[in-house]
């Protein structure tokens, strides 16, 4: 505004060039990017509701036999409950507790794995490239979701917990950003400033930590939200398909139990449809923050419209 | 397309399926549960068999299905039996075979899938191709919108949203199910409408989600090679738009488009095994729900087995049709 201000009324001279504060640079980016803000925002009001949610409710009404049964919403139940009196107000407010937290854990492990095995990948080249490179090749047309219904059916359903929900998750989903990573890395390491800092006698982990990791932080960024994503999702099909952790009010296991027992047939319509409606405002929020962010770290395929 | 790159693409196709099968075949051996005794207890304790038979039972079961054996020795049985499709026998339906039980269901299956698949994959290129083409008319480039919004909705939460607001709130189409309960299949114009009626909600709740991502590419791609030299050069030359479109916009735009069809190939067949669960259609799908209910080990493992093999072997083949669609590929 400043700016304007001064360049279209040449009478006063002597008005500063104010540098805009971090915040309004921010807002500013968001106005352009309107997904991330719209992404982030979603996600803010969903982080609200279960933080208030846990805060002001019980969550031992998220279990089977704490309410009523069959209740379709009402003021004192304003999600209803289901057949196995759950109050499910309260199992939304856990669940999404839940499938947060097993997207956080099996994102966070699935791009921790990525960046170490890229790096390994494109630092060090040779055989380690082509072993990892090949593994990840081979893994890349198996479908992980249909490995991981043999993981998880595998197991004993008494050890089917939400930690081990996010392990089996993470387990197979760690190709994708490795190979980002690697490429990410082979372009880096080329760049004259590593070849600067080589010569300079800077050893290699301060190469990788100094110099390369640095800018990878945006990639880092974008593949977390993107491992988010894909953990959330996997843990939702899994638990769609009766492989969850059946005791815990997952969305996923929700839907599971709504459809055993032929929740539309009988008439209890909310049931299911609640579950399904906050599947769909969590992976749509992470989805446009994934494009967001995307566009943030690759400034070149920014849109051209 | 020379021997050295079909041979390579053939090892590759192989070495998935080892890797594959080899995660299957390890993965469940390395869990402590008992795959074998755990179904044999449960009949014990419906049953009324006394504890020593069902000790002898499960023994000889141990030996019948080669699990005596040394680990090594069994994996080589095992992959020699994946070679000839074997997969074992079911457990919860006994004489059954894990082939027999996948050959039952598969044709529903292949019948819904190939349906869907095709239609947005069609519906989605040709809007994506009109979307990104200036001279199209306005009405018809905004078609693809709100096929753009779904995207990414996955099919299983589709197919809820459909069956309440179509199937509950409307009754237009049926809750679940192959066919109406009590109707007997015959060949016979009403069972084919029945059928039919059944099948309509599941196709689109695999279809709204998916025709997005098809929009999106074509549409990319179109934009791009709509600032190619040989398109102007045919614009120039006085070709008709239409032909344009048909022989030098659309043909070129194709091709990631195919690539695209053989990576999203898996996502297709998980998501349509998670939707014929949903509404209870008889295919692999429900194959494999009742299977994770029953226990049933060798029907999980087989099917998903099956269906990687499938993947892969239709990934190799949608390689092989390239050099078909493109002449540059052909060349080389």
């Amino acid at each position: 505004m400043t700016l304007t201000s001064a360049s279209t009324n040449p009478a006063a001279p002597n008005v500063a060039i104010v540098q805009p504060s971090r915040l309004t640079l921010t807002l500013r980016y968001f106005r352009r990017n309107k997904g991330l803000a719209i992404g982030l925002g979603i996600l803010l009001a969903l982080a609200l509701f279960t933080i208030i949610g846990l805060l002001v409710i019980d969550p031992k009404k998220a279990y089977p036999l704490s309410a009523a049964l069959k209740q379709s919403p009402s003021l004192k139940y304003p999600f209803g409950t289901d057949f196995f009196g759950r109050d499910l107000l309260a199992a939304m407010v856990v669940g999404m507790w839940q499938t947060a937290f097993i997207g956080l854990l099996a994102g966070g492990i699935g791009t921790a794995l990525g960046v170490v095995l890229g790096f390994l990948a494109a630092y060090f080249g040779g055989w380690v490239d082509g072993v990892i490179r090949t593994i990840c090749q081979i893994l890349t047309p198996i479908p992980v979701l249909l490995i991981q219904v043999v993981v998880a059916g595998s197991l004993d359903k008494r050890d089917v917990t939400i930690v081990t929900m996010a392990m089996i998750v993470a387990m197979l989903a760690w190709m994708g950003p490795t190979l980002v990573i690697r490429a990410q890395v082979l372009t880096l390491k080329e760049r004259q400033f590593v070849a600067v800092a080589k010569l300079s006698g800077v050893s290699d982990m301060g190469i990788i930590f100094k110099e390369i990791l640095p800018n990878l932080l945006p990639f880092i960024a974008a593949a977390f939200v993107g491992q988010v994503f894909g953990a959330v999702f996997a843990s939702f099909y899994l638990a769609v398909l009766g492989l969850g952790p059946l005791r815990e009010p997952l969305l996923g296991n929700i839907i599971w139990a709504a459809q055993s027992q032929g929740a539309f047939f009988n008439g209890w319509w909310w049931w299911p449809l609640e579950p399904a409606f906050a599947m769909i405002l969590i992976l749509g929020a992470l989805a446009l923050v994934n494009m967001g962010l995307d566009e943030l770290a690759n400034p070149r395929v920014r849109r051209t419209e | 397309m020379n021997i050295r790159i079909v041979a390579r693409r053939l090892l590759f196709f192989v070495l998935v399926v080892w890797a594959a099968s080899t995660i299957v075949f390890f993965i469940p051996r390395l869990s402590p549960r008992n795959a074998i005794r755990e179904r044999f207890g449960e009949l014990a304790r419906t049953g009324g068999f006394s504890p020593a038979d069902v000790e002898k039972l499960i023994a000889s079961m141990q030996q019948q299905f080669g699990l005596d054996k040394p680990l090594l020795e069994q994996y080589w049985q095992y992959l020699g039996n994946i070679l000839r499709m074997d997969f074992g026998y079911s457990l919860s339906r006994y004489p059954m075979t894990v082939t027999d039980v996948i050959a039952q269901s598969l044709p529903w299956t292949i019948g819904l899938l190939l349906v869907t698949t095709v239609i947005s994959f069609v519906l989605g290129t040709i809007l994506g191709a009109v979307a990104a083409w200036p001279k199209a008319p306005g009405w018809l480039r905004s078609t693809a919108t709100p096929f753009i919004l779904l995207t990414g909705v996955p099919p299983v939460i589709m197919g809820i949203l459909l069956l309440f607001f179509i199937g509950f709130r409307l009754k237009w189409l049926p809750l679940g199910g192959a066919y109406s309960v009590g109707i007997v299949p015959t060949w016979s114009w009403s069972f084919f409408i029945d059928l039919m009626e059944h099948q309509i909600l599941p196709a689109l709740s695999l279809i709204l989600g998916s025709v997005g991502g098809w929009v999106l590419s074509m549409r990319g791609m179109g934009i791009t090679i709509q600032g190619e030299d040989y398109v102007n050069f045919a614009e120039h030359k006085g070709l008709t738009g239409r032909r344009i479109f048909r022989d030098y916009y659309l043909r070129n735009a194709l091709l990631p488009q195919v690539t695209g069809l053989a990576l999203a190939l898996g996502t297709v067949v998980t998501s349509a095994v998670v939707v014929e669960g949903l509404f209870g259609l008889p295919g692999i799908g429900t194959a494999l729900n009742l299977a994770i209910r029953a226990n049933d080990f060798p029907v999980i493992y087989g099917i998903v087995l099956f269906i990687t093999i499938a993947i892969a072997l239709l990934m190799t083949l949608l390689e092989f049709v390239y050099p078909l669609l493109d002449p540059r590929i052909r060349a080389n």
